[in-house]
């Protein structure tokens, strides 16, 4: 089915890429690229943030509730910051693609629709949970972080079905360029909605893990590994090295619904230029003129992790029209992503292992410099690889925005100016961006300076407004 | 089908006015607070009031612009490839107003809470008014139904900056008397005084403006003009008259009756819009009807609405009141 209307669309297209698209991509991956890496500590870090919240309350563990505390409070600046970044996601849909939107909005809307709901409970709570520290009773004030978690998670889910539509979509019925009916169950759970939604969310809580274990890694390197640092470290890590398994049994799934459902991005991935049996894996590369450059190469290695067979055929590049092929520069940067993504999880694997191994044998954090040193590069290295990631779903699509439906240079705006508005965006989120990291630097200046004990506002402290109702529970 | 979209789509149009609205105008008072030490309070007050509820507020964008692609995605193509210029400033005013507002919480030292509450305070002004713009461009038939208006005078154009200047206003009016009211609430007659004062001044800013913006739109959009004054009217009535109760009774009735007639006299103005073009979505040009998607997806938008009103609304006025009664500690 994809394949015929590849043909037929592929017959009636304008070679040309307009002017927009180019800028109109740009704009596109830069602010998804920048509000992707908001979105862990939206959805994960609030997790990690309601463990410490509960070690604290129920062991009595003042350390476990400052860091509650302090997590939340980042994680209030984060997501405004994510909360109006997305939104600008949403003009940029109309702004950048209004005949994705003009067209496919019916079908692909529904997804959105069901994450806005998510987004208000996120926000509504989030709010009750940050400020609702000094002055609510401990389990109550536990309990409204709940629903932020949930919708964190149904959030997630609900956005990432939306962009697996456009990977396999589905669930409508087209008349003269319009849709005209639409299955909205088969929009949301389309075939690419089950392994696309587990990726995002693992990936979210591996980020959220190893950036702020990263973050007490490195503190400890610099000579404070007091148990403040430990349980920082301790709490995210143990979360980050029970995902990451995880992932890579689901990325693996992945690998495999793509082969078999997205045969044109698998070959991009895999950078496969003729369709064939005995495909080998290569690992890294240079994609160029129909074949890798350099990389290391594995004999029948794709064959046999897409099929369990060296005689597994795999679809290469050729076998897609000559109008909708990605050019080679594309299918080098997807397959270089896939690798890197792929690396990066694997090493974190490893250190998962180190971790778990440390902690079986002794009941502790492994004492060696060189797990601070891979812990707090790990957190850095966990970004690397969602944007990676990101970058194999969205840039192995093209040039399809809807796979076989939407060439994304036809989606694209017919509206002039896109540099200008795409340089006056590149300043403001730089600003943003740097801002961000000051006042994170900042609040981490201002509690280092207070010390872990000589810390003014301990959570479910004495209550200091008139009306407030006395905390219960008080150590 | 399509009407009942329709009216979801406006109340969170609606919603978005009055609950994004009066936060929008918080901004404008913290704008025109005055120096640092000298709107020192009032800014204060503004943070405290603001500080939990504006994200909340926010998402109402958030729920129309989804509501409004996936209800009528023809009239979503058509509104972005038009009046592109106002949405994108609006879209980058929104960054820098979230962005100021969270930064200013946690710096502080005063330069740097003067830049980042600059960044907020201004773009709390510009955001309402290049909304404002687009609302005027929309209402006065000025997007085609096929998109690709002109990208100038779509915006440019004596309806829309009426709408850009009534929108500030208004927004400056409902965030004042919400403020006479938060500073009535912790005793602080002072702040009650300087807030009441500038409720009063918006108050006859916007209600001339409107006055106003009667011979505007008689002259420039005659259709809308015609909704206002035929089907519209009773709604145009009731704002006015809430707009002058509220300011006969900014001395004297209870916070709580203030901001219902506030948000009465805003919310209706809205409302007003939404009768007055009916059954249009764009004007003149596009009609409700021909504009929504399949029954499918507006039946996925009611089940979604019909959610939103089980969590949603609870959830929002948990927040509310926990807030009203000083359970969320914003210092």
């Amino acid at each position: 089915m994809p394949g015929l209307s590849l043909v037929t669309v592929g017959a009636s297209l304008v070679p040309a890429d307009p002017a927009q698209l180019l800028p109109a991509r740009e704009q596109m991956a830069f602010t998804l690229g920048f509000h992707i890496i908001l979105v862990p500590f939206g959805v994960a870090f609030t997790f990690l943030m309601l463990i410490a919240n509960a070690r604290g309350i129920r062991r009595n563990d003042e350390t476990a509730l400052l860091l509650a505390r302090r997590w939340s409070q980042v994680a209030a600046v984060l997501f405004a910051v994510g909360a109006v970044s997305g939104t600008v996601l949403s003009f940029e849909l109309g702004l950048l693609w209004p005949r994705l939107m003009g067209t496919y909005g019916a079908a692909f809307g529904i997804p959105f629709a069901i994450e806005g709901l998510f987004f208000f409970l996120e926000a509504i709570f989030v709010a009750i949970y940050v400020f609702g520290w000094q002055r609510m009773r401990p389990w109550p004030h536990f309990w409204t972080g709940v629903p932020v978690v949930l919708s964190g998670i149904g959030g997630t889910l609900s956005v990432v079905a939306a962009n697996a539509w456009m990977n396999q979509p589905g669930g409508f019925t087209m008349r003269d360029g319009e849709i005209v009916e639409v299955r909205p169950l088969e929009v949301i759970f389309n075939g690419a909605f089950g392994f696309e939604a587990v990726h995002m969310l693992l990936a979210a809580y591996m980020v959220a893990g190893f950036v702020v274990a990263g973050v007490y890694a490195a503190g400890m390197l610099r000579g404070r590994r007091d148990r403040y640092h430990r349980l920082g470290l301790a709490i995210p890590l143990t979360v980050a090295a029970l995902v990451t398994p995880l992932q890579i049994f689901v990325g693996d799934i992945a690998a495999r619904e793509v082969y078999r459902n997205e045969p044109a991005k698998f070959a991009a991935i895999e950078a496969v230029p003729t369709t064939g049996t005995h495909v080998p894996e290569v690992l890294g590369g240079y994609y160029a003129n129909g074949k890798v450059h350099g990389g290391i190469e594995i004999p029948s290695g794709a064959s046999l992790l897409s099929g369990y067979s060296p005689s597994t055929r795999i679809q290469g590049l050729d076998a897609i029209p000559a109008e909708v092929r990605p050019p080679d520069r594309l299918v080098a940067i997807v397959h270089l992503s896939f690798d890197t993504m792929v690396g990066i999880g694997t090493a974190l694997l490893g250190l998962s292992a180190w971790y778990a191994l440390a902690w079986w044998r002794r009941r502790d954090l492994p004492r060696s410099r060189w797990f601070l040193r891979a812990t707090t590069v790990s957190g850095v290295l966990a970004v690397v690889a969602l944007e990676a990631g990101w970058v194999v779903t969205e840039v192995g699509r093209q040039p399809w925005t809807v796979t076989g439906h939407l060439l994304t240079r036809d989606a694209v705006t017919t509206s002039g100016n896109l540099w200008l508005f795409f340089a006056a965006t590149l300043a403001l989120y730089v600003a943003v961006g740097a801002t961000t990291v000051y006042v994170l630097r900042l609040l981490r200046r201002r509690w280092r300076d207070q010390g872990g004990a000589a810390e003014t506002d301990v959570p479910y402290g004495p209550a200091r407004g008139p009306e407030a109702t006395p905390a219960a529970g008080q150590p | 089908m399509s009407t009942f979209a329709a009216v979801v789509l406006f109340i969170g149009v609606t919603a978005y006015a009055v609950l994004g609205g009066a936060d929008y105008g918080a901004g404008f008072w913290d704008l025109t607070a005055g120096g640092a030490r000298r709107g020192r309070e009032s800014r204060h007050l503004i943070d405290q009031t603001l500080a939990p509820v504006w994200e909340a507020n926010h998402v109402w964008l958030i729920f129309c612009l989804v509501m409004l692609w996936t209800g009528f995605p023809s009239a979503f193509a058509a509104i972005t490839t038009t009046l592109y210029i106002p949405l994108g400033l609006a879209a980058l005013g929104i960054v820098v107003r979230g962005s100021g507002f969270a930064f200013r919480k946690v710096v502080v030292r005063t330069d740097q809470q003067r830049a980042t509450g600059a960044a907020f305070a201004t773009s709390s002004v510009i955001t309402p008014f290049f909304l404002g713009t687009v609302a005027g461009g929309i209402a006065s038939g000025r997007v085609p139904a096929g998109g690709h208006g002109d990208p100038v005078t779509s915006w440019v154009n004596p309806t829309s900056l009426l709408g850009g200047v009534l929108a500030v206003g208004v927004c400056a009016f409902v965030a004042a008397v919400f403020l006479t009211a938060e500073a009535r609430t912790r005793a602080d007659a002072r702040l009650e005084v300087w807030f009441r004062r500038r409720a009063r001044a918006s108050a006859v800013v916007t209600g001339a403006v409107a006055l106003a913006g009667i011979a505007i739109l008689h002259a420039d959009a005659g259709r809308l003009f015609d909704g206002l004054t035929g089907r519209g009217l009773p709604l145009v009535l009731i704002s006015a008259a809430c707009g002058l109760a509220s300011l006969a009774l900014l001395h004297r009735a209870a916070p709580r009756l203030l901001q219902a007639l506030a948000v009465g006299a805003a919310g209706t103005v809205v409302v007003g819009w939404g009768v007055a073009q009916y059954p249009y979505l764009l004007g003149t040009q596009l009609r409700i009807d021909e504009a929504a998607a399949p029954d499918a997806t507006l039946a996925s938008l009611s089940v979604v609405a019909a959610a939103a009103l089980l969590l949603v609304v609870p959830a929002m006025a948990l927040l509310f009141v926990l807030h009203q009664r000083g359970h969320l500690d914003t210092t």
